[in-house]
């Protein structure tokens, strides 16, 4: 009797794998296309696989992964936010622009202490997300849409800002962590590599990160257990700008120069780095772990096309096709996850 | 059980386990065309469990399983369907964001030769088809605009008139009100009549003995009888389920019960003329410390509006609330659950993380008490297991994700939520809906409970049962107006209906 017992409670436990597996498929799925990437680029260019070139890719993925923290809070509540790299640009563009210039840039600019250029700058792109999130919340207008125009509206002061010029010069802070580096680390990598690890305590040990998940899993529960869902969503509109502004700040640095459409392709980057590291466009699953697999694999993927032969035109249709096929099993990982828990 | 007819559905030695827990152990079960089939059960019993296989949802599991006597295996819900096999789920199932008529044909538009879906005849049959079930709505008003029973009965419309040959329905009455039940069952006995065969669950005894031929009961995974409903009582049905006497857990409520004299404690909460468009209309009460105010009344009367309001999820067009004679208006819920209330609604769905573990799910609404910044764990799951062993949710392993568990365990981990913290006002609406008898007893203890602690508790329900097993006060509310207030005077099932 105690055999027969036991035999199909083994049996069970072994098949309790597949489900156990098929239910982790959205974080596993992101790991396998990355050592699958790597491998295939390592095989295929001998510069591939070296330190060097890791730093390399370190310091491509640094201001795409500042914003990404941002925007994995977002989309984690199951909104978007599609004003990132406007935000970036225009905060990068206002910090120089309270920066004293070279006498040849010609704008007509207003320069001040440095600390007060990263306030003001800073401060700006609070206000934005700010906006972003009264729109969202007060008056209801849906954050695709909201974020849509306050993509204009960003790209607009940058313009008026600007004015067509390039501008060159950032406050020293900003300069050293944007283009310094220390010990051969450059502090870019550094700076990003903090702003993941406090997105992620964020999001894991505190409250908050709590209440996100929560509003992300099942909005109207969320409401009805108390929670004050507008106040939680409008914070993650504030914290997505204010990272884009950081991002955008030290990228200016980085560059060297602060120009209208300068961070154009970190919106699609960011937010196929999000979800191409498995953060569920639903809401509710994922984090800044997976966050920083999609931002790897995008790092190699753009690395490593630069590193293999192949026309410069067909790489952008291989990276769009890499893509699509993330975001397919970003989708189909949401199924197979409702599938196991059957 | 008739002799010699062939069973339209068979199942022998059906087997099923999630992970390590077995949900049902060796399962023999028949189905015989033309025929009422009951089943009941404690709360995670099996029942939905068995019926998701027969529908074709499980897929893997053990046993034979048998259509018109030939050996079977359905690879998904298509294939039952398409075996003439439909149900209705126990948790509401319906296409929130179409329209009604879409959601009575979901899946089968009448389509032109050019499978364009033809709207005007889809809308005209589908208002037909309600109506003959007597629901009068317009088929193209959108479904998650409507009340939940109504959504109910459009989904029960939908699977009984889609033309299936086995109709499956998992606990479909429990948000509906005595009319509609008695609507229902003459449709079952309509179809019956056709041949169609009928598998019905639901936790009111009475009901399964009066429309069923046939009643399974179900324990533990097992099933542990099968006889006709004519030679069975309710009491033998009780003690097959939980395997003692239980006819002292239910009361019939047919009696007159006497409403104890009405209390002159602190009032909590004060509702003062309160009207919402359509669904209100000068509603006036108060509710007291220690006191249990029962607000009955059929599906539609606004019931649901109004504990919607008292939480701050709605607004009324005009009226005032006080909360400890405070005036409020409440911006939003956290604003309410800051003055000391809280609701637990009528949908499970709206109240709980299907992916969350039920630790979470308890410790969500009182976070801000435990922790300020960063999450205690071990607290949370702490305060989590108090609440799972007083409950007695079954399985009682906090870690667990939530959509694992019974539909009557998550209606009590609904509850537990509240119960760490007691607020001042507590409303619960349909606070017993899909538990069993046992359960529903300690849903009465607890709401006992707490009012000897001093909490103002509203219980809104469309069973009368309900109100009668816990109020201290009734009000009736018919089409968004109190109609009459029942207290310090003795009130039945049938004087209830009566004022409804
Ligand atoms: N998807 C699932 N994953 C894991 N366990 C499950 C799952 N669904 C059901 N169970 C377990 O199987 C058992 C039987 O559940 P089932 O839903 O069949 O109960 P039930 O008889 O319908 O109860 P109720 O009256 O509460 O609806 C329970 O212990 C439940 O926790
Ligand atoms: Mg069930």
């Amino acid at each position: 009797m105690v055999s027969s017992e036991t035999a199909p409670a083994a049996g069970q436990r072994a098949k309790g794998l597949a489900p156990f597996l098929r239910s982790q498929m959205r974080n596993i799925a992101p790991f396998l296309t990355l050592i699958f990437l790597s491998a295939f680029f390592a095989f295929a260019s001998p510069s591939f696989a070296t330190i060097d070139n890791l730093g390399n890719i370190l310091t491509q993925v640094s201001v795409t992964g500042i914003i990404a923290v941002g925007l994995t809070f977002v989309i984690l509540c199951a909104e978007i936010d599609l004003s990132i790299a406007s935000i970036a640009n225009v905060t990068g563009i206002a910090v120089a622009y309270f920066t004293l210039q070279e006498s040849y840039v010609n704008i007509p600019n207003i320069p001040l202490p440095g600390v007060a250029a990263i306030l003001l700058a800073l401060l700006l792109c609070a206000a934005l997300g700010l906006v972003n999130a009264l729109g969202l919340t007060v008056i209801g207008i849906p954050s695709f849409i909201m974020t849509l125009a306050m993509m204009q509206i960003a790209a607009g002061i940058s313009a008026l800002l600007v004015r067509g010029q390039i501008a060159y010069k950032v406050p020293g802070l900003i300069s050293t962590l944007g283009s310094g580096s220390i010990g051969g680390i450059p502090w870019i990598v550094i700076v990003a590599a903090i702003m993941l690890l406090g997105g992620h305590l964020v999001l894991t040990y505190t409250r908050f990160g709590r209440y996100v998940y929560m509003v992300g899993g099942n909005r109207e529960a969320a409401e009805y257990s108390g929670l004050n869902v507008k106040l939680i969503l409008g914070a993650v509109m504030v914290i997505s700008a204010v990272c884009s502004g950081i991002g955008g700040m030290l990228g200016v640095a980085h560059f060297g120069s602060a120009q209208q459409n300068e961070f154009d392709t970190y919106l699609l980057d960011s937010i196929a780095a999000v979800v191409v590291g498995g953060t569920s466009l639903f809401g509710g699953r994922g984090g800044i772990g997976n966050t920083i697999v999609g931002l790897f694999v995008l790092g190699v993927l753009n690395n490593g096309l630069d590193h293999v032969n192949i026309d410069s035109f067909l790489k952008i249709l291989i990276r769009g096709v890499i893509l699509l096929a993330a975001l397919i099993i970003n989708v189909y990982a949401q199924r197979l996850r409702e599938k196991a828990a059957e | 059980m008739p002799e010699g007819q062939q069973p339209v559905l068979e199942l022998q030695g059906i087997t099923k386990s999630f992970g390590g827990v077995e949900a049902l152990r060796g399962v023999d079960f028949a189905l015989l065309p033309g025929e009422i089939h009951g089943l009941v059960g404690e709360n995670g019993a099996g029942k939905s469990t068995l019926m998701k296989i027969i529908a074709g949802v499980h897929t893997e599991f053990s046993g034979r399983f048998l259509i018109d006597g030939h050996e079977t295996h359905f690879r998904s819900a298509r294939d039952a369907h398409a075996a003439g096999i439909a149900m209705v789920h126990q948790e509401l199932s319906v296409a929130p964001d179409l329209t009604v008529a879409e959601n009575v044909f979901l899946g089968n538009q009448p389509t032109n030769r050019l499978g364009l879906v033809q709207w005007r005849r889809m809308a005209r049959e589908a208002g037909e088809q309600l109506s003959r079930f007597g629901i009068d709505v317009d088929p193209m008003s959108r479904l998650g605009d409507l009340p939940i029973g109504l959504q109910q009965l459009i989904e029960i419309a939908r699977v009984l008139f889609s033309g299936a040959r086995i109709v499956i329905l998992d606990e479909p009455t429990s948000a509906l009100s005595p009319p509609e039940v008695e609507r229902l069952f003459a449709t079952l006995r309509r179809l019956r009549e056709q041949g169609t065969a009928i598998v019905f669950i639901s936790h009111f005894i009475e009901d399964i003995l009066r429309v069923s031929d046939t009643v399974t009961v179900f324990r533990n995974g097992r099933k542990v009888a099968e006889t006709a409903s004519a030679a069975t009582s309710k009491g033998a049905l009780i003690e097959a389920m939980i395997g003692r006497g239980g006819e002292a857990l239910e009361h019939s409520y047919s009696d007159d019960l006497m409403l104890p004299r009405p209390s002159d404690s602190s009032v909590v909460l004060k509702v003062d003329q309160l009207s919402l468009a359509r669904s209100l209309n000068d509603v006036s009460f108060e509710a007291r410390a220690g006191e249990v105010l029962g607000i009955y009344g059929f599906m539609g009367c606004g019931q649901q509006e109004l504990s919607r309001i008292l939480f701050g999820k709605l607004k009324p067009d005009a009226g005032r609330l006080a909360v400890d004679g405070k005036p409020k208006t409440f911006a939003s819920t956290a604003a309410a659950r800051r003055a000391g209330v809280a609701l637990v609604p009528e949908s499970r769905r709206a109240m709980l993380f299907h992916q969350e573990p039920v630790y979470k799910n308890i410790s969500i609404s009182i976070l801000d008490r435990i922790s300020s910044l960063l999450l205690k764990p071990t607290q949370e799951r702490d305060i989590a297991q108090r609440q799972v062993e007083q409950l007695q949710i079954r399985p009682p392993v906090v870690g667990l994700d939530l959509g694992m568990l019974s539909g009557g365990n998550q209606q009590k981990v609904a509850l537990a939520k509240w119960l760490t913290y007691p607020p001042k006002l507590l409303v619960l609406c349909e606070p017993t809906r899909g538990m069993d008898v046992g359960a529903k007893n300690d849903v009465i203890n607890i709401v006992r409970d707490l009012r000897a602690k001093g909490l103002a508790i509203i219980v809104l329900s469309t069973e009368p049962e309900t109100v009668l097993s816990l109020a201290d006060r009734i009000l009736v509310l018919k089409r968004g107006a109190v109609v009459r207030e029942f207290k310090n005077e003795p009130v039945s099932k049938d004087r209830l209906l009566e004022a409804a």
